[in-house]
């Protein structure tokens, strides 16, 4: 049965080529381009290099201060100090990172001015985060104790800085804001999208310019907390919450005095929304809206079209429909029938969106545009792919197959 | 085996009602060969499609096998339809985008059970020897003459040995010696059991039939035993 109606699909699908150019045109230019905000979207929050464990990791990124009156706010980041404090000691989590946001620095390379980003870090940094070592290794607790004047840099601004050279760098110097330092180790880099690890260089925190000794609240770190497993995040954030309610608030900074602190530690999704919507519930619901929206133009109006060409092209097949029914197929089969046959075509769209996804993401990822892009088509994408299509085809073939099937059989012979 | 009584058919647009059929009462036994005649819009194709369970009356009652249909749902008619009625059509209606023995296949689909796989294909091939057309099996209908179309209909028709076979003008769309042809096909198969009821134009064909019922203007005006050689 299956055999027959697939044949049948492939068969319209050559009978009007232009008919069939239009209608795989529409499904697989939309499918590409859900395919591709898909894969963008999974860029932007799904755990990737080098933040693999982002889905077992809760990012205490700000913190925000609120007066008595709640008519004043000051939000940012936390000093090395806090974090040390409340999240650093945390019982429930496996590891726990602090690290500075990144920071513009310059270096000079003779007369040439290499603008560079910057990042003070912990040793726990580095096994928070999975950065593949081309080179060297990573500065430890004993070079943090020392106070070494080391830095890890990536493997682009290694060829920014050595001009390309192919030598090996690990302990040669470099030279950043007129200090000194010595080259420990060569990471291939993250993209600019992924901001917890996004840097050029990567410093230990007791450099002399990280700040790290200020007793404020207030910073410029912030701190990946990591459990051993997904399950543990809802007990370390309640571990979290609870040391943040017992912070005295009395003598924090003038105006604030008997206000209230909020640190929130959360999931990454969660982190990257609230950023969106500045931690206003109404914002995100927004969000979600403009994203429903969005989804809505971009499946909804194609099907509409879908429908319509679909509904003229079962019109003309009116009489195969009769010769079905008075053979013997019931309404429901006839409606199955149909379902499928735009599912076939619809996965011939999605195959052609594949393709033409897969030669944009790399062109994406070889254009440059996004430093150190890595987007791809993984297998939860493939799998979002073929559910967009299977929605798209359904969504598509529902309509008109309903109108067909129930179709009178004489009239419909007479077609 | 075919009963209708009280049989009435009224097509109603928004603002016409055309009255197709009237007041029929006919009975049809099993193993009959019956024709039905009459002028052009008197009802014919209409009175096929009510006995074919493709139309229902308007009023009155269809019987197939002692069973009234006329309140089956769409379900129950289907399987019906499968199980007990061929259809044979003056146009053929094979589906050219299927090859022959797909086209000849398409009851066995809907069959539940018994016709799987390859012994549909194993049906089919035995429908379309019967008509003489084993070496077309391949073909599309766009590569055969009339005659043979309306031989893969009939292959089509037969394929699920339904006990009754209903035949709108097979040979309107053929030449004499095709149609004497199919005609022949059509007593070899009411010989071997199955009922035939056959709407024809040709007064020559119905005359080859063992009964023929007349039609004028929706009205049946008679129905009478023909004596054949």
């Amino acid at each position: 049965m299956l055999t027959n109606y697939i044949k049948i699909a492939w068969k319209v699908l050559l009978r009007h080529p232009f008919y069939t150019f239009i209608t795989l045109f529409g499904i697989s230019l939309t499918l590409t381009v859900l395919i591709v905000l898909t894969s963008l979207m999974d860029h932007l929050i799904g755990s990737h290099y080098p933040e693999t464990n982002r889905f077992r990791t809760l990012y205490v990124e700000r913190m925000a201060l609120t007066n008595k009156e709640k008519t004043m706010i000051n939000s940012g980041s936390m000093s090395f100090k806090f974090l040390t404090d409340y999240a650093k000691t945390l019982k429930t989590p496996e590891r726990v990172t602090i690290f500075s946001g990144d920071h513009k620095s310059n270096a000079y390379v003779g007369a040439q001015k290499i603008e560079l980003n910057s990042r003070f870090t912990d040793a726990e940094y580095w096994r928070v985060l999975n950065f593949e070592f081309i080179e060297g290794k990573p500065f430890n607790e004993q070079n943090i104790a020392n106070g070494d004047y080391v830095a890890v840099i990536t493997d682009g601004f290694k060829k920014q800085y050595f001009n390309n050279s192919g030598e090996l760098v690990v302990g040669k110097r470099i030279d950043i804001e007129n200090v000194s330092y010595t080259v420990i180790g060569v990471v291939k880099g993250s993209p600019i999208t992924r901001m917890f690890s996004y840097s050029d260089v990567f410093f230990p925190y007791t450099n002399p310019k990280s700040n790290y000794r200020s007793m404020e609240y207030g910073g410029s770190y912030m701190a990946m907390v990591q459990a051993k497993k997904e399950a543990d995040l809802p007990a370390i954030n309640e571990e979290f919450q609870a040391r943040i309610k017992r912070i005295p608030i009395t003598n924090i900074e003038a105006g604030f005095k008997d206000g209230s602190l909020e640190v929130r530690s959360e999931p990454f999704v969660q982190y990257f929304l609230n950023v969106l919507s500045e931690g206003d519930p109404a914002r995100v619901a927004t969000f979600y809206a403009i994203v429903g929206f969005i989804l809505f133009m971009l499946i909804g109006l194609p099907v509409l079209n879908l429908v319509n060409l679909n509904v003229s092209r079962i019109l003309e097949r009116a009489s195969e429909i009769g010769i079905r029914k008075a053979f013997g197929a019931p309404i429901r089969t006839l409606l199955w029938q149909f379902i499928i046959e735009n599912i076939f075509i619809t996965f011939i769209g999605g195959a052609i969106a594949l393709m033409l996804t897969y030669a944009l993401i790399y062109g994406i990822n070889a254009s440059g545009w996004i430093a150190y892009a890595d987007l791809s088509i993984n297998a939860n994408i493939f799998i979002i792919s073929l559910l967009i299509c299977l929605v798209f085809g359904l969504l598509s073939g529902l309509i008109p197959a309903l109108r067909m099937s129930k179709l009178n059989i004489a009239d419909a012979l007479k077609a | 085996m075919i009963s209708l009584k009280n049989i009435e058919k009224v097509y109603r647009t928004s603002t016409i009602e055309t009255l197709a059929l009237t007041n029929i009462n006919l009975y049809i036994g099993a193993g009959e060969f019956v024709s039905i005649m009459g002028p052009s819009g008197c009802g014919k194709s209409t009175l096929l499609n009510l006995m074919g369970l493709l139309d229902t009356p308007s009023a009155g009652q269809v019987e197939i096998d002692g069973q009234t249909v006329t309140q089956y749902r769409d379900k129950d008619l289907a399987r019906l339809r499968n199980q007990k009625i061929g259809f044979i059509f003056q146009s053929f209606h094979l589906i050219n985008d299927l090859s022959v023995l797909d086209n000849v296949e398409i009851p066995l689909l809907y069959r539940k059970g018994d016709a799987v796989g390859p012994s549909r294909r194993q049906l089919a091939q035995e429908a379309l020897e019967k008509v003489g057309l084993s070496n077309r099996m391949k073909h599309f209908p766009g590569q055969l003459s009339g005659g043979q179309k309306q031989r893969v209909a009939i292959a089509r028709a037969i394929v699920g040995r339904p006990s009754i076979i209903l035949a709108d003008e097979p040979t309107g769309n053929l030449d004499s010696a095709m149609g004497n042809e199919i005609m022949a096909i059509l007593h070899q198969l009411n010989a071997e059991g199955s009922t035939i009821i056959m709407v024809t134009h040709d007064e020559t064909m119905a005359k080859k039939t063992h009964r023929l019922v007349r039609l004028f203007d929706g009205s049946m005006v008679g129905d009478s035993i023909l004596q054949t050689n």
